[in-house]
């Protein structure tokens, strides 16, 4: 199965499921995504059988731009993390009564073109475009269907575009220098470019500035929290699950090896700039009351982590970001899940108004406790593997930043255990709480199989990243 | 020349059909005519034939590839805009035999203007557009507003037009000649005396003021608004992009190399008029002002294709193209929009994704295009001009360029958010007759398809 043929496949759901009508459009996006999870797992048979998997179709003579995907183990892992997350998160919704249902479906597997072309492209004006297109959709999905009042949410969401559009612009200033300096948008010339360094610095810079936006780095966060609160669920679930993969992925793809004397210079202020982001963003979470932004902020030190790991330019640091990547996708979509259900059934986002769950509902008590545990990196769940990993790295480059970025764990683990608390236990409340249906226990032991799947036996994951990353080890050193 | 001759002829054309009082088969047949005058054009371009040349008035008028692409453009938008002639006239007696001979005429004079080969032909076709030009703004009567604009377009306007044609004297005086090729020759040659440079900068004055560049610019949102609308969209798109067009040509032929300082100048022009347009443009509430500086704003990147003069005038082609295009999908929509609720504001823009939807993605279509979102064919004519500026190692203009991005999401992102979150204020669905919405959608669907194709353009050579 060739990647263009993946890409087809979602793009001929796009249009069918627009076309089928709103009652259908929610079995048509179902019945697509997981087409395109199966032919996913066909192009892992391909390249593991040794296949070739990409393609490289010829599109503007001049400048010369083609689109080309190459497949490697790191690009396939993200695509698979995108097709197993896109039928998860369209099951999410299929209790919701949902307007314009054909609309909404097929932007979200239009998002998820989208960011599969951003994960497989390596022509730097077709991984532009990927990269902005994804963008339209889930403007749309906030604006649409989004949560509160209209004004705010306008607010909201137009700072959350002009964030990411303005921090992609500076990306593409650097593409373009690239190109007239490589004379092609390739990324594999642009592996062999040896550029100066002071260059080098402003290139990085350009691209840091979309991916610390996208993923976000702090101070670049500010957008966050608003737009997460805002989205609906099943926007925020893409949003975190996958979307800020991509800024994370693409300093792996993109900025390290384009750029790797500015990398090596400005490694130590990235990391410390990341682990801020961990510590700050678990101190924030302590104070949040409403549960999306607490576990907005809690991302936020997460990924503050992942990013950190990816700056060490060390093989284990790198592998344990792509690890640590595609277990906070699993388990972010969980538990936003698991809050909006709580939002659903008792009318509140708020913490303190919540509490005594755990009496009625016993099951989803306990998928909630194991996506906490998962969140805090407890062993045999796959986010130990990442955390872990990560943590080594730090270690390799010094000390410190392994011992602040080792708080947070500590503080993840009390922030989260607190909130489990207020949320699940104490008297049982008045307001009944029905426990989980069929479809909510699916979703949930869909990502809770694969999260303690992986945390057991990680090593096919690890076998599938690894040749990639000691390739883009060896670019950088 | 024979497509100059057939457009004028059209023109003369509509006034003898109304005279023959058969005015209902004007709209269809010009637009049919144009249709087919535009695929001419365009097979001449791609064949390199000369089958419109059959009358040729040598030493006035040379149809290079240059002239035929630029004029195609813009017989395609006059054949796009004539189509909504008819609606938009119907309140006021419906007469319109009047609108669509003079902005035949005006087409006539745009094509004079990219086509000429001596100053003086130059000068007819501008003058040709510009008299087009001021009837039409005032041509609501009973509307002060529309008076008021185009007094003002023809006091500023016949101002610019003056300082062009003494600017052209000065040129004669120092070449002593008005046709191109031999002033090109002169140019590459010889040293001028200082009235060469004088009239030079006499000529850039007056065209940026019918570009309607900073610091030329303080006409155009006043005209817009008060014009009425289907002027506005003739001047904002048919009319800047002519203008565009033969400003380039005209630096290409009088200006040898672009040295240093009028380097700078430009540099400084662009800039300022990117900027001024965009953070104006942000606090407009009328509809049509807001375009006007969003035109503005455009006309700022367009002027970057003056710093690489005399190669790839294509990415101009289809920076003008993208832009007029998402111009004319934008104003169809407007117009559609202001007839049906009598008012200009942005407000009555709210709730319109849930009354008509296809209207509604039009007009978001057309935004995306012009903020430059990739797909649309905006994104690519900005990358297109950021790539070619680069490699000319103009980056500080660049960084500006990218900023002015940004800012320009703001205004173009409120009225998709108006459109598709807030609650319409009657729930009236916007009546509008077909032709309205092909010509929407015709015109988006060019964009769109220039965006995914743009080796169409781009693979000319012109």
């Amino acid at each position: 199965m060739n990647i263009v043929a993946v890409l087809l496949v979602l793009l001929a759901g796009v249009v069918l499921t627009f076309v089928s009508g709103n009652k259908l459009a929610k079995k048509s996006a179902l019945f697509f995504s997981v087409l395109t999870l199966l032919s996913s797992i066909c192009m892992l048979q391909g390249y593991l059988g040794g296949a070739n998997v990409g393609a490289a179709i010829p599109w503007v003579s001049y400048p010369h731009i083609s689109l080309s995907f190459k497949i490697d183990g790191l690009a396939l892992a993200m695509v698979l993390l995108t097709t197993v997350l896109t039928p998860i998160i369209i099951l999410t919704t299929w209790n919701k009564e949902i307007k314009n249902a054909k609309t909404l479906y097929s932007l979200i597997l239009f998002m998820s073109l989208a960011m599969i072309g951003t994960f497989t492209s390596s022509d730097g004006l077709i991984y532009y475009i990927f990269w902005e297109l994804s963008l339209i959709p889930i403007y749309f999905i906030i604006l649409v269907w989004g949560n509160g009042e209209f004004e705010k949410r306008k607010k909201a969401v137009i700072t959350f575009f002009i964030y990411t559009f303005a921090g992609s612009l500076f990306m593409l200033l650097s593409l373009i220098y690239l190109y007239t300096q490589a004379k092609s948008f390739s990324i594999d010339a642009w592996y062999s470019l040896k550029l100066p360094v002071e260059t080098q610095y402003w290139v990085f810079a350009g691209f840091f500035l979309a991916y610390a936006i996208k993923i976000p780095i702090i101070p670049f966060h500010s957008w966050q929290a608003s737009t997460y609160q805002k989205a609906p669920a099943y926007g925020t679930m893409l949003l975190s699950g996958i979307m800020l993969k991509m800024g994370l992925y693409s300093i792996i793809r993109w900025q390290l090896p384009v750029a790797p004397a500015a990398a090596e210079c400005f490694k130590y202020i990235l990391i410390g700039v990341s682990v801020a982001g961990v510590i700050y963003g678990s101190i924030i979470t302590l104070k949040q009351r409403n549960i999306k932004r607490f576990l907005a902020y809690s991302s936020l030190a997460h990924v503050g982590l992942i990013a950190a790991g990816a700056y060490t330019l060390t093989v284990d640091g790198l592998r344990g970001a792509v690890l640590q990547m595609l277990a906070h996708g699993l388990v972010i979509v969980g538990l936003f899940y698991a809050a909006d259900i709580i939002y659903k059934r008792l009318g509140t986002a708020n913490i303190d108004e919540m509490g005594g769950i755990k009496a009625h509902a016993g099951k989803f008590s306990t998928a909630f406790i194991v996506l906490v545990l998962a969140s805090v990196a407890l062993p045999l769940t796959f986010n130990f593997i990442g955390e872990f990993t990560v943590l080594y790295s730090l270690l390799q480059v010094n000390l410190w930043f392994a011992v602040v970025g080792g708080l947070t764990i500590i503080l993840g683990a009390f922030y989260m255990t607190r909130m489990f608390q207020h949320v699940m236990l104490g008297e049982a409340s008045a307001k009944p709480f029905f426990d989980l249906t069929a479809g909510e226990i699916l979703v949930f032991s869909l990502i809770i199989g694969l999260v303690i799947l992986f945390g057991i036996y990680p090593q096919p994951l690890i076998e599938l990243i690894d040749p990639a990353i000691k390739e883009i080890v060896k670019q950088i050193v | 020349m024979s497509l100059l001759l057939a457009v004028a002829f059209l023109g003369v054309l509509c006034l003898v059909l109304e005279i023959l009082n058969i005015k209902k088969t004007i709209v269809p047949v010009v637009v049919i005519a144009l249709l087919g005058l535009f695929g001419l054009t365009v097979n001449d371009l791609l064949t390199h034939g000369s089958f419109l040349d059959i009358v040729s008035l040598p030493g006035m008028l040379v149809f290079n590839n240059y002239a035929k692409a630029f004029s195609a453009l813009f017989v395609l938008l006059t054949a796009l805009i004539l189509c909504l002639i008819p609606f938009c006239t119907r309140e006021r007696t419906g007469h319109y035999t009047d609108y669509t001979a003079i902005i035949l005429f005006l087409l006539s004079g745009a094509i004079a203007m990219v086509s000429f080969s001596n100053l003086s032909m130059f000068f007819i076709g501008l003058e040709v557009l510009s008299i087009s030009l001021y009837l039409l703004p005032a041509s609501n009567v009973k509307s002060r507003r529309s008076n008021e604009a185009g007094m003002k377009y023809f006091l500023m306007g016949s101002f610019a037009s003056s300082l062009i044609l003494f600017g052209v004297a000065l040129i004669y005086g120092a070449t002593g000649t008005f046709d191109i090729s031999k002033i090109i020759e002169v140019s590459h040659s010889t040293t001028f005396p200082v009235w060469y440079s004088l009239g030079l900068t006499l000529i850039l004055v007056g065209m940026l003021f019918k570009v309607s560049a900073a610091p030329f610019h303080f006409w155009a949102p006043d005209v817009y608004q008060g014009a009425p609308t289907i002027i506005t969209t003739v001047m904002s798109t048919l009319v800047k992009v002519a203008a565009v067009a033969t400003l380039y040509k005209l630096m290409d032929i009088l200006v040898p190399t672009i040295s240093g300082s009028s380097r700078i100048i430009i540099v400084v022009i662009s800039i300022l008029t990117m900027t001024i347009g965009n953070i104006t443009a942000i606090k407009q509430t009328n509809i049509k002002r807001l375009l006007a500086y969003s035109g503005i704003s455009h006309a700022g990147f367009m002027l970057m294709a003056l710093l690489y003069l005399h190669q790839n005038s294509e990415i101009l082609l289809y920076y003008t193209a993208a832009y007029s295009l998402a111009g004319v999908a934008a104003f169809s929509v407007v117009i559609a929009v202001c007839h049906a609720k009598g008012k200009q504001d942005m407000e009555m823009f709210s709730g319109l994704g849930k009354t008509n939807p296809l209207m509604a993605v039009v007009l978001t279509a057309a935004m995306f295009s012009m903020a430059g979102i990739p797909i649309f064919s905006g994104f690519m004519a900005k990358f297109f001009l950021f790539n070619e500026m680069l490699s000319i190692g103009e980056t500080g203009l660049v960084v500006v360029g990218v900023l002015n991005s940004i800012v320009s999401v703001f205004y173009y992102f409120r009225i998709v958010n108006l459109m598709f979150t807030k609650e319409p204020d009657t729930s009236h669905v916007i009546k509008y007759p077909i032709e309205v919405a092909v010509v929407a959608v015709i015109a988006i669907a060019l964009n769109i398809l220039l965006g995914i194709y743009p080796s169409i353009i781009t693979s000319l050579t012109i």
